[in-house]
């Protein structure tokens, strides 16, 4: 092996891509009967704790229907709630969840060539379907995210509900941009910003050095969610109520959901004892007697805005489309096309990991920038889409806060309310039902 | 009674805009269910590396959720020159003395000594990796593909992985030289028949 300096000093000279297994030295013909060691990998392992996961969501979606809606426990539901949080939280370590699995299924219905794992299909589905029948039980004692939040909610303020209902604006614009870089297969931002899985993963159920990890890899999120847990101790559950994209979707279909949670199956009568039972502001008040003397001032509110729904969906889309391109730069191949183009067109000096990586491949130059110019063609459309889809928010918001409603009873807020039953220990009528059923005491 | 009429109206409006929205949203979850279940991947899909594209950046060894990374060193032998000197093994500018075989951890490229190096014949030398130790780092690796043969490569080693929806080391790849396989052929060894 003297010669090696000399091939060492060729290969400097001509570097060349070595990738493709350069048989610089051949394979030597042993003569003592040596026997080489095959490649030994181990194989995948089976789907089985993944299809115990779905199983393990079915039981949690069902029991928690039961328990909020029959049942009517607070306990019972806490409880179910500390054990989807001990189950899918630190022992699965927050993944999968359907709140990322909206990302799977977004970039799934976009591009026919991803292989979505059915598992994901299953969590972003039964939780819908578990909220058409039964409102948001998942939210209430399956989702992890949610119960890490729920059990540190100690002393939660009243949000005022101008704050509330602008900071709910949050999560649908949150949806829609996850949508979009799912469905450009530009980043699945909703798994990069989950600010709890970090903690998930500090308790080291399956990984000894789990303290390590947390501290090596994730420090920005391990502090994120740290901040999320620390201002849930007085604004009960924030993620869920101004950030969930997957409770946008809920938000939505719970207003039309078969069943729902009730503060009393009997009659209310309207003592105002719940009033400032829900920490989320979720209850709504009876109206007071006749409409307003000044309706004529909120009608012409309400057609204002109507006639003021084109507008912002247009403003929303001129500035979507404005977006699109600084957007489109957070794929992958976008960047690497455009370090490769500065690279060839001499205005850099040198060569990055990401043009490396790309010359490497051995693929010709116009390849690349075609597929991003791909890349930023779907971003022209989407960049307006997601636009629209924000107007659109924004213009529903404004005409649903304009539009009259009549209500006679304290009743859940069918979108906000999350089934968590707190609600029921107050409601005199409810305490009056349970114990002549004989059933639990509940203290508030 | 006219009030009563009304809120009976009301009623009766706002009940049937849920049962419009109970129709729409049952026909939004079975349509996505009927588009995607055919679609889906029965025996599921697991992370791996493309050695064609992994430049050995290093991040392997530090953005994976686990701690070791669930990326090692796999070595193919039959790529393998079994060379006196291997550029995977022995740090830049070290010439081993003949017969040495375990030189001292400073000669050595890795930084956990997880290449055990082994005389079989001749001036040849097998090299293999325990991937207990092995961090995933990539340093022999560059060694091998820049002076060598290339026929160390990483992998995703199946035991290790725990299959996050979004990778973190594939999100920190600066080659995209991560994408999903099917479960069933898990690995894309070098030198061997790419299963995909």
């Amino acid at each position: 092996m003297r010669y090696c300096p000399l091939i060492l000093a060729a290969l400097f000279l001509t570097p060349s891509p070595a990738a493709l297994g350069a048989e610089r030295f051949a394979l030597p013909q042993f003569k003592s009967g040596y026997e080489m060691p095959p490649i030994d990998v181990p194989p995948a392992s089976s789907d089985t704790l993944q299809y115990l996961d779905v199983a393990a969501l079915v039981v949690a979606l069902a029991l928690a229907s039961y328990l909020a809606l029959r049942t009517r426990s607070r306990r019972a539901l806490w409880v179910l709630m500390a054990a989807s949080l001990v189950y899918f939280g630190f022992y699965r370590g927050g993944c999968i969840c359907a709140i990322g699995a909206i990302q799977n299924v977004a970039l799934a219905l976009a591009d026919g060539g991803y292989a979505v794992p059915l598992v994901a299909v299953a969590f972003f589905l039964l939780p819908l379907a578990a909220t058409l029948l039964f409102g948001r039980t998942f939210c209430a004692a399956v989702c992890p995210l949610g119960a890490i939040q729920d059990i540190v909610a100690i002393r939660p303020i009243r949000v005022p509900a101008w704050l509330d209902h602008g900071l709910g604006l949050l999560a649908y614009v949150y949806l829609g941009a996850a949508v979009l870089f799912a469905a450009t297969g530009a980043a699945f931002l909703i798994c990069e910003y989950d600010p709890f899985v970090a903690i998930f993963r500090l308790v080291p159920f399956t990984r000894p050095n789990a303290w390590m990890e947390a501290f090596g890899g994730s420090m920005g999120m391990l502090i994120l969610g740290a901040a999320f847990l620390v201002a849930g101790l007085f604004i009960a559950r924030p993620y869920c109520r101004w950030l969930c994209p997957y409770g946008a979707l809920l938000r939505l279909l719970s207003r039309a959901s078969k069943w729902h949670v009730t503060i009393t199956p009997d009659e209310c009568i309207q003592c105002t004892l719940c009033e400032d039972s829900c920490p989320f502001g979720a209850i709504a008040k009876p109206t007071t007697g006749a409409p307003r003397p000044d309706r004529v001032i909120d009608r012409r509110r309400l057609a204002l805005l109507l006639i003021l729904v084109p507008v912002l969906l247009a403003a929303g889309g001129g500035f979507g489309w404005w977006l699109g391109d600084p957007f489109s730069r957070m794929h992958f191949t976008v960047q690497q096309a455009e370090r490769v183009r500065l690279e060839e067109t001499g205005r850099v000096e040198g060569t990055e990991d990401i043009s490396d990586a790309f010359y490497k491949t051995q693929q010709p130059r116009e390849e690349l920038y075609a597929e991003a110019d791909a890349i930023r063609d779907r971003f022209a459309v989407g960049g307006p889409l997601l636009g629209v889809w924000v107007g659109l928010v924004v213009a529903v918001k404004l005409i649903h806060l304009s539009v009259y409603r009549t209500r006679t009873d304290y009743e859940p807020d069918r979108a906000a309310c999350l089934s968590c039953g707190r609600c029921f220990a107050y409601c005199p009528v409810e305490r009056k039902r349970l114990k002549t059923l004989g059933g639990e005491p509940t203290t508030p | 009674m006219a009030k009563a009429a009304d809120s009976d109206n009301k009623v009766t409006r706002r009940s049937l805009f849920r049962k419009g929205g109970l129709v729409v949203g049952t026909a939004g979850v079975a349509g996505t269910a009927a588009a995607l279940a055919p679609r889906g991947g029965a025996d599921g899909y697991v992370w791996q590396i493309d050695p064609d594209k992994c430049i050995q950046c290093g991040n392997c060894a530090t953005y994976c959720v686990l701690d070791p990374s669930a990326v090692t060193c796999v070595h193919n032998h039959k790529l393998c020159g079994y060379c006196d000197l291997c550029f995977g093994y022995f740090s830049p500018g070290f010439e081993p003395e003949a017969g040495i075989e375990i030189p001292a951890a400073e000669s050595q490229l890795c930084p956990t000594e997880a290449i055990k190096r082994r005389w079989i014949e001749g001036p040849h030398y097998e090299y293999t990796i325990d991937e207990d130790l092995c961090i995933g780092c990539g340093k022999c690796i560059l060694g091998c593909n820049n002076f060598g043969n290339g026929s160390l490569f990483l992998q995703v080693i199946h035991n290790r992985c725990v299959n996050c929806n979004e990778c973190s080391i594939a999100e920190a790849c600066p080659s995209d030289a991560f994408r999903r396989v099917p479960a069933d052929h898990p690995y894309l060894l070098k030198g061997e028949d790419d299963p995909a």
